[in-house]
């Protein structure tokens, strides 16, 4: 064997190896959820009743009938496709944000508040200006999103970096200020809410839209956020592995000892990690509002603050590792919703496979008791956390 | 009647060390036997196993002629033996009396604290062995030597008549010391019977009835305090096996590279670990640093790169004065630094071997053009560098943990020694290698001193620094003890200047 | 030794200046907005408890805020000449004088009941409390928990279901203490065996809980309900104590589930400093190393704690439901369990801290509902916000020091 194609053959690998325990500790959440969908059925306890063999075919085709909705809800058809690239986008950025903290070393927990503020600096762009053509509008609108969302986080980074104040608290603290904030600008009569009786931002000029896919087509809501997503997913990539500030972030993530025997300044790291860390969550609120509802609601988030943890963690804070994470979560979310249609199977079954793949992502020691797995990197250890303390 | 501890063919290996090597050891009932070694000849992991917190693969301890089978601290402590640690057990929000009775609990009603019963008896035996210590004050803000005393109590509360105290003088001023071997003194006189583990020879002539040397694993002797010298111990101690010779032509010292002008510098438990010290180290010449481990010489070297502020004095670098830089400003002046522990602060042992050979240079072209970092670059000079530095990888994208350690250094000696520099600043610089890459790095650091740049090397081995130096520094207690011109060095007179005597008193004490 | 004195002497220095900030706030944001003529009433009377009512209180709002401008400018100018002993007991006294100065502006013209107020801040502060001491037991061992809202939520759930099937408040109670210590003992055995990062492992349950509770929630409970209808449990009035004026009626006429929790408070208070597990708990999550030494075993007491604390939180849940609205919703929660975790924090892991702390976040909380009825000019969001701003300015260290464990969050491995 020559040594490139050794090369090849050992980075295949090392790929097979990093995608090994994702993909079965998603399959065992997905059988884990089947057996819940099982044994909270009416009609399967009924046919065990009356034998073993009508119970399994039973359980068989209520779960044939789950997962089968399931599948047709994320991708039936070209709604169902679109719908799910659409869920998608906001996870990309969300899930972006978590690894991008996580490669830097800091736990961001506070996606949801930073999405909450950029939601409200890019809908006030996006309502307020008015007569501006779309070329600077909608960059304009995009812009203040990520100023807001980047802002807010870039607050806590600078609490770590000057008073080793912790970021998972301070984040969640964010988190609950940014929503009450959110609260009293969008309450009826608040500052940013709309004339009348809902409490609701106007709605923004259409300068500011993100263009639709299929503009002829109202019911699909696929817009030029999914690429949006997908450059940013590329650009921190490139940031984070062929810039030298993300081999900073990198540096002071994996070693920040090291980090300041190469000369690194720590704490202005930390800083800009969690400032970029914010941006790309308050680009998850600009997408879902320039992209999808045009405004902004008092009750705004669908929870990505946590979901974005699950993406960060399942996609190994790699930002291909998010778009295929967030490309299975949003599937799910789509799924679900058809599977509740169908199969009358509750939404929330997604949270309880994204609780499980994030257990055996952080615990693979369960994975591998599971599956017999021996010799896989044995001491390697998830570790992002040091405690409250520095 | 038998001896209170007895250990027989003690063995103990850690990957790729064999730490124990068949240790035979006896404690008589009343005396200090001292435990006199280098570090890592193998004192601490022998009383660990003692107490139960490493398992050994062969050998027996034997208690009051009974043969014991530790398996815990609790066994340990059953057994009527207890340790201080070299690195104080104490949890600094309890009280002293807290944390003597952690674990044996003076209750009443079975699980409510006694606390005036456990200052009572924390009381009773502070008097009885003269270690007076206040039970209700808080350990945290207690100075050093108070911290031990607890540790001291801790044992005695717990009736432990073997106590083993590690490396118990490393943290102590020259005061608290003698209120220790006072201390130890009226154990002794009280029944109890004491390891006294150590690399200081005045200590064990000071205090020890017995003695017995350690090196490499191996007890290597016995001595008797009573007839022996200073010099006697030392010799046993560092042992008298043919240095390490690195082939070397003499040093051609040309001008000043690195002047040290009553540099000061405070430890971690603020206590100032760098005394006011002044020094030069010349273009084209080795200084070597010998001293005991913990001497001031890691944070010599930290205040040196800009690791650890200077708290008085003035350091200057190729005539710029460098005192309060940063890191970067350092290393951009002209200075390299092979640091201490080289997995924390030398590499980033997740990342691959090209990514930790730019680990201070990744921002200078032509590794980097503004942001943007150039991988190709990266990864010939990562393909050159391994080459000439024969680190011996399956390849530069292999992460640098899983190479082996000498390897690991040879990483970041290539990093720092390919670099243009004034100044190299090597600490440990073969710490656990083998002899290969010991050679290896010592003639690279031979071949930096050719070219002309000034080099120091700290080192606690004394081989190394005997070996590779053209002058020797010794530290003690954070100041100088003297500076030897390499042609008059010997294992005899620096090893005594490392044990804090001047050869010179030696000879007439002898 | 020489750092520490100067540092204790800034510490004092800036509490005098803090106390001196208060009184001038008071000043600022009370005094142009008030006329001399103003008179504001504070009200004492409720219907319950049948006890002879007290005269209301009637002063000029202006007289008033004056007052209490005057007394904390005292502790300041006391502070920064002689120095108070506890300067925290002053600061929380200084920040009552605030709260007295607001309250007198806010309701001027108007009239306001105060025993109405003490007895809502207590009700809210219940299920913030038990989560705090959740937390409190949780992280004096060394294992962080942000996993507080699933333990709760998991709680109500089970108390609502177990309580609906066997109409019994106590089953319910059970059941939901059991909820919380099972979810806990998840956290365990991820942080303490397989040493997960505790803060993924705790935000796995709160995610996992929260699918579970709500997709049983809507398998059953929403379609049949009668598992959603627990009863709930009855008042008790203490004898004597229900009695005291103003007091009485709001604090000592509750449920059994809050007298648990506020005897709870002092409960673990007493454990944590004054028994032998007490000291264990806390060598273990400031040394563990030190412990196991002693032949403490550390992962014992760790799981054993951890258990405890999220049987603490599985009541927190018990309260939701059957203390309150007598249903289970879904994430009814709301963010109780990371509330608890500040109050935590901010009553510096203590038990008596964060039950102080529960009680300003509960104040907060019922203070803007009195507000709204008061149409008082300040957004409640704002009030809101404020329990988590001071969170913020703990952690900073900018006032006060909060200090957590040492070995807090680091799982602990045998050499």
């Amino acid at each position: 064997m020559s040594t490139q194609e050794q090369k090849a053959t050992s980075q295949l690998e090392s790929l097979a190896r990093a995608l090994l325990i994702p993909l079965l500790a998603v399959f065992t959440a997905l059988v884990i959820g089947a057996l819940l969908i099982i044994v909270t059925d009416d009609s399967v306890i009924a046919a065990f009743r009356e034998g073993l063999g009508a119970g399994l075919s039973r359980s068989w085709s209520v779960i044939a009938l789950a997962y089968g909705a399931f599948f047709t809800g994320a991708f039936g058809d070209v709604y169902h496709i679109t719908e799910t690239l659409r869920i998608t986008t906001p996870y990309i950025f969300a899930g972006l944000a978590v690894a991008l903290g996580f490669q830097g070393g800091l736990f961001n927990i506070g996606a949801e508040g930073q999405y909450f503020i950029g939601g409200l600096t890019t809908v006030y762009v996006g309502y307020s200006i008015t007569g501006l053509p779309m070329i600077i509008h909608l960059p304009l609108a995009l812009l203040a999103g990520m100023i807001g969302g980047g802002v807010w986080a870039g607050i806590v980074g600078f609490l770590k970096a000057k008073t080793g104040a912790h970021e998972v608290i301070n984040t969640i603290m964010m988190n609950y200020i940014a929503i009450r904030l959110a609260e009293f600008l969008l309450d009826v009569g608040g500052p940013m809410a709309r004339p009348g009786y809902r409490p609701v931002s106007p709605e923004i000029q259409p300068s500011a839209y993100l263009p639709q896919f299929f503009p002829s087509d109202p019911t699909i809501r696929f817009n030029v956020g999914f690429i949006l997503a997908l450059i940013a997913a590329i650009f921190i990539w490139w940031l984070l592995f062929k810039t030298t500030l993300g081999y900073e972030i990198r540096t002071v993530g994996q070693n920040p000892n090291a980090a300041r025997y190469a000369g690194i300044n720590v704490s202005k790291v930390i800083i800009v990690t969690m400032f970029i860390s914010g941006t790309l969550a308050g680009l998850a609120a600009s997408a879902d509002i320039l992209g999808v509802i045009h405004f902004m609601p008092n009750a705004f988030s669908a929870g990505y603050g946590f979901d974005a943890i699950a993406l960060a963690l399942l996609g190994n804070s790699h930002p291909a590792g998010v778009v295929l994470a967030s490309l299975l979560f949003g599937a799910l979310r789509a799924g679900a919703t058809n599977m509740q249609g169908i199969a009358h199977i509750p939404v929330d079954i997604t949270s309880i496979l994204q609780g499980l793949i994030i257990i055996f992502i952080a615990a693979p020691a369960i994975i591998r008791a599971i599956y017999r797995l021996r010799g896989l990197e044995e001491g390697e250890r998830l570790k992002l956390t040091r405690g409250w303390g520095q | 009647m038998p001896p209170v501890l007895e250990l027989k063919g003690i063995t103990k290996r850690f990957p790729g060390v064999l730490a124990n090597d068949h240790i035979n050891l006896t404690l008589n009932e009343g005396e200090v036997l001292a435990l006199l070694g280098e570090n890592g000849a193998g004192k601490s992991t022998l009383m660990n196993v003692l107490y139960g917190l490493y398992t050994p693969e062969e050998g027996e301890i034997y208690v009051r002629g009974k043969k014991a089978d530790i398996h815990g601290p609790n066994d340990a402590i059953a057994l009527g033996i207890g340790m201080v640690h070299q690195h104080f057990m104490l949890v600094p929000v309890l009280t002293v009396a807290e944390n003597v009775m952690l674990g044996m609990e003076s209750v009443k009603h079975g699980f409510v604290l006694d606390r005036e019963d456990a200052a009572t008896k924390v009381r009773a035996i502070s008097e009885k062995y003269g270690l007076e210590v206040d039970p209700n004050d808080l350990v945290g803000e207690l100075p050093v030597g108070l911290q031990q005393r607890v540790e001291i109590i801790k044992l005695l509360y717990r009736s432990a008549d073997i106590l083993i105290l590690d490396e118990p003088t490393a943290v102590l001023t020259p005061q608290e010391v003698e209120g220790l071997f006072e201390v130890v003194r009226s154990l002794v006189a009280q029944g109890k019977s004491v390891v006294f583990i150590t690399h200081k020879l005045k200590e064990v002539l000071a205090l020890a009835d017995r003695v017995s040397v350690l090196r490499g694993g191996k007890v290597v002797g016995h001595a008797d305090p009573k007839t022996s010298t200073e010099r006697d111990l030392a010799s046993l101690m560092v042992g008298r096996e043919v240095i390490l010779t690195v082939p070397k032509e003499p040093a051609q010292p040309k001008d000043v590279v690195l002047k040290v002008e009553n540099l000061e510098v405070m430890g971690d438990r603020h206590r100032m670990a760098v005394r006011g010290i002044s020094f030069e180290v010349r273009s084209g010449e080795i200084v070597g640093v010998a001293g005991v481990q913990g001497n001031g010489q890691t944070e010599l070297v930290e205040a040196l790169t800009g690791l650890r502020p200077v708290v008085n004095g003035k350091i200057t670098l190729d005539g710029r004065d460098i005192t309060h830089e940063t890191p970067r400003v350092i290393t951009e002046t002209g200075s390299a630094h092979i640091p201490e522990d080289r997995q924390r602060d030398g590499l980033v042992l997740g990342y691959p071997i090209a990514d930790n050979l730019i680990l201070n240079t990744y921002y200078l072209p032509p590794i980097a053009s503004g942001l943007v970092m150039h991988a190709n670059v990266i990864a010939e000079r990562a393909e050159r560098l391994v080459e000439e530095y024969d680190v011996r990888t399956p390849s530069i994208t292999t992460p640098a943990g899983n190479l082996s350690g000498g390897n690991q250094q040879k990483v970041i000696v290539a990093r720092e020694l390919s670099r243009e520099v004034k100044l190299v600043i090597a600490a440990q610089p073969t710490r656990g290698l083998d002899v290969g890459s010991i050679e290896y790095i010592h003639s690279q650091l031979v071949r930096k001193r050719d070219e002309g740049a000034a080099v120091l090397v700290v080192s606690a081995e004394l081989d190394e620094v005997l070996g590779l130096a053209d002058r020797i520094m010794v530290m003690f207690e954070g100041e100088i003890m003297g500076i030897v011109p390499a042609e008059q060095a010997t294992k005899e007179n620096i090893g005594l200047l490392m044990a804090g005597v001047h050869p010179e008193a030696g000879k007439e004490a002898a | 030794m020489d750092d520490k004195a100067t540092a204790k002497t800034r510490r004092a220095l800036g509490m005098g200046i803090t106390y001196l900030v208060f009184a001038l706030l008071t000043w600022v944001l009370f005094v142009p907005g008030t006329t001399s003529e103003q008179l504001t009433t504070f009200t004492f009377n409720v219907t319950a408890g049948n006890l002879p009512p007290i005269p209301d209180l009637t002063f000029h709002t202006l007289t008033g805020i004056y007052l209490m401008v005057a007394l904390a400018a005292l502790a300041g100018v006391w502070q920064l000449t002689k120095g108070f002993k506890n300067v925290y007991l002053i600061l929380g006294l200084v920040s009552v004088f605030f709260v007295l100065a607001f309250l007198a502006w806010a309701a001027r013209d108007k009239s306001m009941n105060l025993t109405g107020m003490i007895g809502a801040t207590l009700l809210s502060s219940i299920p913030i409390t038990l989560a705090a001491l959740s937390g409190v037991m949780c992280e004096r061992s060394g294992v962080v928990n942000i996993g507080i809202e699933g333990m709760m939520l998991s709680g109500a759930f089970m108390s609502a279901l177990i309580g609906s099937v066997t109409h019994s408040t106590w089953w319910g109670l059970i059941a939901a203490v059991l909820a919380g210590g099972l979810t806990a003992a998840l956290l365990a055995v991820m942080a303490i065996k397989y040493q997960v990062d505790q803060i993924v492992a705790g935000t796995a349950i709160n995610i996992l809980t929260t699918g579970l509770t709500s997709y049983f929630s809507s398998r059953y409970l929403q379609t049949n309900g009668a598992l959603n209808n627990p009863p709930t449990f009855d008042r008790i009035s203490l004898p004597l104590l229900g009695k005291i004026p103003i007091v009485g009626p709001s604090l000592f006429n509750n449920t059994l589930v809050v007298y648990t929790a506020i005897v709870l408070v002092f409960l673990i208070y007493w454990l944590l400093f004054y028994t032998r597990w007490g000291l264990r708990t806390r060598a273990v999550g400031e040394h563990p190393r030190a412990a196991d030494t002693l032949g403490i075993n550390v992962f014992r007491m760790r799981y054993i704690n951890v258990i405890l604390g999220g049987m603490v939180a599985g009541l927190g849940g018990a309260y939701l439901v059957l203390s309150s609205v007598a249903r289970f919703d879904e994430l009814m929660t709301a963010g109780k369990g990371f509330i608890g975790l500040a109050a935590m924090i901010f009553g510096n892991w203590n038990p008596i801290g964060a039950f102080g702390a529960s009680l300003i976040f509960g104040f907060a909380d019922s203070l803007q509902t009195k507000l709204a009825i008061l149409r008082v000019p300040i957004p409640s969001q704002f009030l809101l916000m404020a329990p988590y701003l001071v969170t913020m300015i703990v952690l900073a260290g900018v006032v006060g020091q909060s200090r957590p464990p040492a070995a807090d969050g680091q799982p602990y491995e045998k050499e």
